[in-house]
Order: structure tokens, then sequence, then C-alpha cells
């Protein structure tokens, strides 16, 4: 009795020691006076049209008008409201910026862009959504294997050379073998390779991993476009031409509007993407792997004692790792593009990376956010193709700019796994 | 660099120790083996030699030769010495000395170095605090922004206009770097993630400011493009005909400065000080935010130096968002393989410079591709980094971890067995005895 006494005493006297931080709160706010002021007040004249239809619908969606200004400034408020909320949770020494109000920061946000963007013309949302599927793919397969290499203490920048080394295996297989599922497979072995250097340097050797990791993209580059011009190019048809992944939409469920020809027509990569991720997220959390892999993680010494071998656990998962990006650099030369090209992944590794620190080292979030950056990049050709006078370079640096703001700490706490990047030694 | 590959070794068995214990000079000549000269000089000729290796692989007459491997193997030996005697000529042709152009060619690696030896003097900085700054691009980015503003867009005379050009970029890339300094002093975020992504940010802001009036060259249309650089504030050319400019003289002035910052002043000690221990550092009564601070601006100050020489220098007509030419990346092995001294950079810089000068001959006479070389950059790299990997492929002795001057002040232990014992009393002995000796001792760690 008289312990629970003390101990609460205790607690109220360190939560009245520790400062409120209000950095959230404030970044908040400027992102939504900036988003009143530019969509809202400065908005432009007219009406964008949103059109959900796709020729596959069993009913059609009518398009929906919308005045510009108007939902600039019903954008700009809900914005204004959610940072103080913000505000609120951080007087009351709640975290001031939880991941579900970031996403409907993020959703609140994009919706104002893209009317402000599409003001006189047509959005067509669907075609826009689906381009952004495409997009993240590569980058949520990115940020899975950071996510698994990181929650086993392997701090991993290689994600652009596994990428890289994936799309050009999987390339020359798939055209070897003229089937794109052995180019899969052997984009995992590429993968997992790459990673076998990171792990046998950051781990046996004990390099610093993040030297270890962008050393590796520079050797990649440079391997695959070695490779490429004295080999793929000197044949490009027998070497350079695999077999695409078609799509394969699921019976009824692709005929849903909106839905349907973004979920359920795709290809098997695409589908492969989904399953991945709930595997991996089911798998970190609810498996004794998982439990595992997060205690290695945090911390090497405690698993350590519990029997646990901490550098084989680290040694196979970054293995894995790199296998799962292998299959997202699969998806560049088997799912998009249709070819190898030199340095075809152009830094989708790093924004993979953001994507995981600003979904705070957790799949779901990380998926999210890759999808949220892949959508930053598809507007760009929304932008080209409404033709509006707007520097699409601003828009590229949202990924960037926001991961800034995430480690920096003003979204709220995104603190990596506590042994990530240190090595363990008995 | 202590901080940043942990090369702890394993713990030394007697056995392994017991041969080299009764002589003193046996000692010394395991420490220049297992030395890191030795061992920088041997990565190179490994990364040269599975360089070789891959171009021998993929080049037809080999591959035909093999096909026939067995009737006639003298033909694929032979198909792949000229291959790799090809290549290594072109090299040599095109970065040291060349029958027709005499030695045009070293001035020409002399100026590919330069403006590595500078972003690369730029990343020891960091290395030295313990920070690794792969913000380069970035750094040279904003560099090149303000130099091409003073550079086109002022006018001075002649000289002036060079110096203030020059000290733009300085200032725009120091400025840059400490945007990363403030954001880890002030909230502790991770100097590598804010780096690659002020990479990103600058490329954007950069290419958007290039299509701007102020910056956009008249006739570069929709491109972004900058306009010429003023004749005054050119880098002028030391020998006439050539490519080497003034900026290989910068290029030693700033590793002059790096030498005297980061051995002779306050600062680099501070600098020192937070890399090899910032708690001890703090106790001691370091301001660790403000050396971060510092250290980066420090670091984006020579690699602004770099980002000025490529605009000064190199495409003075006009630069685009390439300008950086992946020099911030090339600087890292530059600063990795130069073990973060001042003399070790430059020699280092001017290796990768040789390889770029004769990368361009070699393609073009002998169909290689210039990304060998990025192979091989990346590769030496790999194995500077990982020492006991470059010991175990060459069975190299490990070093015994005594300073020179220690070893000549008093002689080595006798007995293997008293060897042992002083392992740890021999260094808390050299760390009593003063910087210098410890330091040459822990020169093998870098």
């Amino acid at each position: 009795m008289s312990t629970a006494t003390i101990t609460e005493t205790d607690a109220r006297a360190s939560v009245i020691e520790t400062p409120r931080n209000w950095k959230a709160p404030i970044a908040f706010g400027v992102f939504a006076v900036v988003s009143f002021v530019v969509f809202g007040l400065l908005g432009r004249e007219g009406t964008s049209r949103l059109t959900f239809a796709s020729s596959t619908d069993f009913f059609t969606i009518t398009p929906i008008e919308v005045p510009s200004q108007g939902a600039g400034i019903v954008v700009g408020v809900v914005l204004i409201a959610l940072a103080a909320v913000s505000a609120w949770f951080t007087w009351q020494r709640r975290p001031a910026a939880p991941m579900w109000m970031l996403l409907a920061f993020g959703v609140f946000f994009v919706f104002g862009l893209l009317v402000w963007i599409g003001t006189g013309a047509t959005v067509p949302v669907v075609w826009l959504l689906t381009g952004t599927l495409a997009l993240a793919t590569p980058l949520v397969f990115g940020a899975m294997a950071g996510v698994i290499s990181e929650r086993v203490g392997v701090v991993n920048i290689a994600i652009e050379g596994q990428l890289l080394a994936g799309a050009f295996t999987s390339a020359l297989v798939a055209s070897l073998t003229q089937n794109p599922f052995m180019g899969l497979l052997a984009a995992l072995v590429a993968g997992a390779l790459v990673s076998i250097i990171l792990a046998v340097f950051s781990i046996k050797y004990l390099v610093e991993q993040v030297v270890v990791g962008v050393v590796l993209n520079m050797l990649v580059i440079g391997l695959t476009s070695f490779l490429y011009s004295s080999v793929l190019n000197k044949n490009p048809s027998v070497l350079n031409s695999p077999v695409k992944f078609t799509r394969e939409p699921i019976p009824f469920l692709s005929e849903i509007p909106v839905i349907g020809p973004l979920l359920f027509n795709n290809t098997a990569i695409t589908y492969l993407m989904f399953i991945t991720v709930a595997v991996v997220y089911i798998g970190l959390f609810h498996t004794r792997w998982g439990l595992r892999v997060r205690a290695v993680g945090e911390h090497p010494k405690a698993a350590d004692t519990v029997g646990i071998k901490v550098n084989a656990t680290r040694f196979w998962n970054v293995l894995l790792g790199g296998a799962v990006a292998g299959m997202g650099g699969a998806f560049f030369t088997l799912g998009a593009v249709g070819a190898f090209g030199k340095e075809m992944t152009s830094g989708q590794g790093y924004i993979a990376l953001a994507a995981l620190i600003f979904g705070r080292w957790n799949p779901l979030w990380a998926a999210l956010a890759a999808l949220l950056f892949g959508f930053a990049i598809n507007i760009k050709t929304l932008v080209t193709q409404v033709g509006a006078d707007i520097p699409t370079e601003f828009l590229s640096m949202i990924p960037y700019l926001v991961t800034i703001l995430a480690v920096a700490g003003f979204v709220g706490q995104s603190k990596a796994p506590a042994a990530s990047g240190k090595p363990y030694l008995k | 660099m202590s901080t940043l590959t942990p090369n702890i070794e394993p713990p030394v068995t007697p056995e392994e120790k017991a041969p080299s214990a009764d002589n003193r000079w046996e000692g010394a000549w395991r420490d220049i083996l297992g030395g890191g000269l030795v061992r920088s000089v041997l990565a190179v000729v490994l990364a040269l030699f599975i360089g070789s290796l891959l171009v021998v692989i993929v080049n037809e007459d080999v591959q035909a030769a093999a096909g026939y491997f067995f009737s006639r193997p003298s033909d694929l030996l032979s198909a792949a010495w000229d291959t790799i005697a090809g290549a290594f000529r072109a090299m040599w042709e095109g970065a040291v000395f060349s029958p027709r152009g005499g030695f045009k060619p070293l001035l020409s690696t002399l100026s590919w170095a330069s403006p590595l030896i500078a972003a690369g003097l730029g990343l020891a900085v960091g290395f030295k605090a313990g920070l690794f700054n792969i913000g380069g691009r970035g750094q040279m980015l904003i560099a090149a922004l303000f130099v091409g503003f003073v550079g086109s867009n002022l006018d001075m005379p002649f000289g002036l206009h060079l110096a203030v050009a020059v000290l733009g970029g300085i200032v725009g890339g120091a400025l840059w770097a400490s945007i990363v300094g403030v954001l880890k002093a002030r909230t502790g975020a991770h100097e590598v993630i804010v780096t690659i992504m002020l990479n990103f940010v600058a490329l954007y802001l950069v290419t958007w400011l290039l299509k701007t009036p102020v910056f956009q060259a008249e006739n570069a249309g929709g491109n972004a493009k900058a306009k010429a650089i003023d004749s005054t504030a050119v880098f002028p050319t030391l020998i006439p005909g050539t490519d080497l400019d003034i900026g290989f003289v910068l290029a030693l002035a700033a590793a002059l400065v790096y030498w005297w910052l980061m051995e002779r002043s306050t600062t680099g000690f501070r600098i020192r000080a937070v890399g090899l221990n910032p708690h001890a550092a703090r106790t001691a009564g370091i301001n660790i935010g403000r050396t971060y601070v510092v250290t980066l601006a420090a670091s984006g100050a020579f690699i602004g130096l770099a980002g000025a020489m490529q605009v000064l220098g190199k495409v003075p007509a006009g630069w685009t968002p390439t300008v950086d030419a992946g020099i911030g990346f090339d600087a890292i092995t530059v600063a990795l393989l130069g073990a973060n001294s001042a003399v070790g950079i430059i020699f280092a810089g001017l290796l990768f410079g040789a390889l770029k000068a004769g990368s361009f001959p070699m393609q073009i006479a002998e169909g290689i591709p210039i990304d060998i070389v990025a192979v091989i950059q990346g590769l030496i790299v790999l194995f500077i980094a990982a020492p006991p990997l470059v010991r175990a492929i060459f069975r190299l002795p490990q070093p015994t971890r005594r300073g020179l001057r220690d070893r000549l002040r008093r002689p080595a232990p006798q007995t293997p067995a008293a060897q042992t014992q002083s392992a740890s009393t021999d260094q808390s002995a050299s760390t009593a005895q003063g910087a210098s000796t410890d330091q040459s001792a822990s020169t093998e760690e870098k």
C-alpha cells in the first residue's frame, strides 16, 4: 500500500519535471497555416473535376466537381484543427503526434494539393492511385527490407544497391529463361548476395555499417553499369528483354470501382508486396521469430543471455532483408519498365529508407509512408498532364523534408531500434 | 576514424604473439607488414586484381577462347593477357605518360584529383569527429549556387572576383552542412539520415533555381543550366594548353589548412576529442553540440571548395545540377583510403584522379566501360575498412600496436609470457607518456 503511494507520487514528480515538447504542434501548425494560405486564401479560382471511373467497373461513380478555393479553405481549417488537437495533446502530456494524426494530416493535405493542382481540369483519381501503387511497390519492398534489417540491429543504407542488384539480375535471368518467376527468384538471390557483404562486414569485421552500406551502393551501381555496358547492351535482344509479369485480375473483385482496379488487378509481384507487408507485420509482432529479431535489435545482451545467438540471428535476417529488397528490384524490370537500364533505381532506395524512418520502423506505417511518398512522386506526372504552372521540384522535395522533420523530432518520436548500428561483441 | 570503424581486434593469444616477442626488430617488421600503409597498398592491388578479372571475364575474345579451352588453353591465357595489358596501357597513357602527349595526361590526373582531394579533406574532418557526412553532393550543389551567383552576376576585377567566388563556395558548403550540425546538436537527428535527405533537397532546390532568371542561362529554354562564369572569375590554367588550373594549388593549400586545423589548432583538438570519446570530451568541458556544428561547417567548407573547383575550373561555360559529378561520394573513398591524414588524402586523391583520367581513354581504346572505376573504388574501400580481411588474404601478421618511439625508448620484453602480461599495461603506459607516442601507436587504427 505504502509503496504504491510512493511510486505514484514519484511518477507525478517525474512527469512535472519533463518540459513539454512543442516541436510537433509547431510543425503541424506551420504546415497547416501554409496550406490554408496557399490552397485557401491564395487558392486558384475554378473547379476541380475528380473522376473515379475505369473501364471495367460494374457500376460507375459520378465525377465530383469541387470548387478549388472553397475546398482549400476547408482543408486548411481541418489541418489547423488537427494542429490544435496536437497542441492540446502536448498540453495534456500525451504523445503529440500519434500515427493516426499524421495519417489524417497527410490525407487531408494530399486532398488539398490535388484539388489545388487540378483546378480547371480533370483529375483521374483511379489513374493517379494505380500509378502511385506502381511507383510505391519498390519503395514498399525496400522499406520492408529496411524494417527487417534494422529491427535486428544492422543499419541498411544498402537498400539502393539491393534494389539495383535485384533489377539487374531479374532482367538477365528472366531474359535467358523467358520466365518472370525465375527472374524474381534470381532477384531474391541477388539482393541476399548484396546483403551477405553487408552482414559479413558489419557483423564479422565490425566495420561501421553506414560506411559499408554507402560503399555497397557505389559498388553495385558500378558493377551493374559495367556489366550492362559490357554484356547486356552487346546483345540486348537475348540478354535484356525479360518477359514481364502480366496483370492477373481477380474475378468479380477487380470490377469494384476504385478499389477493384487498384487492389485486385495487379501483377503477381504487387500481390506479393501486399502479402510481404502482412507477413512482416504479423511475423515481427506475433511470432517467435519476430520476438527474437526485436530482442536482438533492442537489447542484444539480454537476448544472448536467454540463449539467442545474436550474430547468427542478425546474419540470417539481414540476408532475408536483402532478398525482400531484391523482389522490389525485380519490379523495376519485370513489373514496370521491362528492361534494365543504368542506375534505373535512381535513388529510390533512399526514399525507401526515408519511408522506413517516417514509418517509425513499423512495417505497416512504413508501407503507408512509402505509398504517401509514391503519391508525392506521381503527383508530378499529374502536374505536367493538367499543365499547371507549379514547380514540381517542391513536390519532389516532400519525402525528404518530412523525413528530416521526422528524425529531428518534429513529428513525434521517431526512434530507431536501440541496438541498431551497434556491432555485438560477447 | 576510431569511432567509425571500431576495429576491435580479436584478443591476441600468446601463441600468436610468441615468435616475435624476443626480438624488437621482428616486432617492428611485423608492424610494417601488418600496418596501415602496406594494407592500403595491398587493398589497392587486390581491388585492381578483381577489377582486371572482371574485365577479362566479360571480354569477348576471352570468352571465345574459353570455348575451346581444352584444345588450346594457351589461347585463353594470351587473350586474357592482351585484355589486361591493353587496359593497363590505356590507363597509363591516359593518366600518367603517353608517347604522343608526353606528361600531359599526368596534368589531367592532377586536375581530376583536385576536387577529390578537397572533398576528401572535408569527409576526413567529419570522420575525425566521428561524423559521417554523406551530404557532399548537396553541399557541392549549394556551393555551386553561391559560386555561380558571384561568378556570373557580380562585376569585379580579375583576381578579386575569383577569390570572392571561391569564398562564396566555401561559405555555401559550410552553411548547408551546418544545418545538419545544428539539427544534430539541438535534436539529436542522425547526421547520416539528414545529409542523405538534404542531398535530394539541394538537388531539387538547385534544379528549380537554375530555371529562374537569376541563375538560368539565356539560351537554356526549360532546362536547368546556369549562366556562364565571367572570364574574371574562371580558374586560370597553370600550364597553357593543359587541363591543369589553379584548382590543384588550392587543393594542396586546403590540405595544408586541414593539417594545421587538425594537428595545431584548438578547434581540431576539440574535434578529435569528441571523435575519440564524446563522453570524456564533455567531462573535459568541451561543448559537444557546438563542436558538431563547427565540424560539419568545416567539412562543408572543404566540400564547398571542391564545388567551386568544379564550377570555376571544369564547367565555366555553365553548370548544371550534375556539376558534383559524384565527387561527394568518391570523397568518402578518398578519405578512407587516405586514413584521414592530409598526405594520405593527397595520395588517395591522386590515385582516384588517375583512375578517372585513365578510364576515358580506356573506354575509347579498349571498349572497357568507365564504370569499372567505381567498382575498383568500392572494392578498395571495402578492403581498407576491414583490416582483418586483408590480413587474412595475404597472411599478414597482426601489428603489435606499439609506437615506434615507444619501441626505441624501451626494449621489448624478453619472454612471451612477459609480453602478454604487459599487453594492458603497455597501452596505459604509452597513453601516460603523452599524445605523441599514443598517436603513432594509433595510426594503425586509422
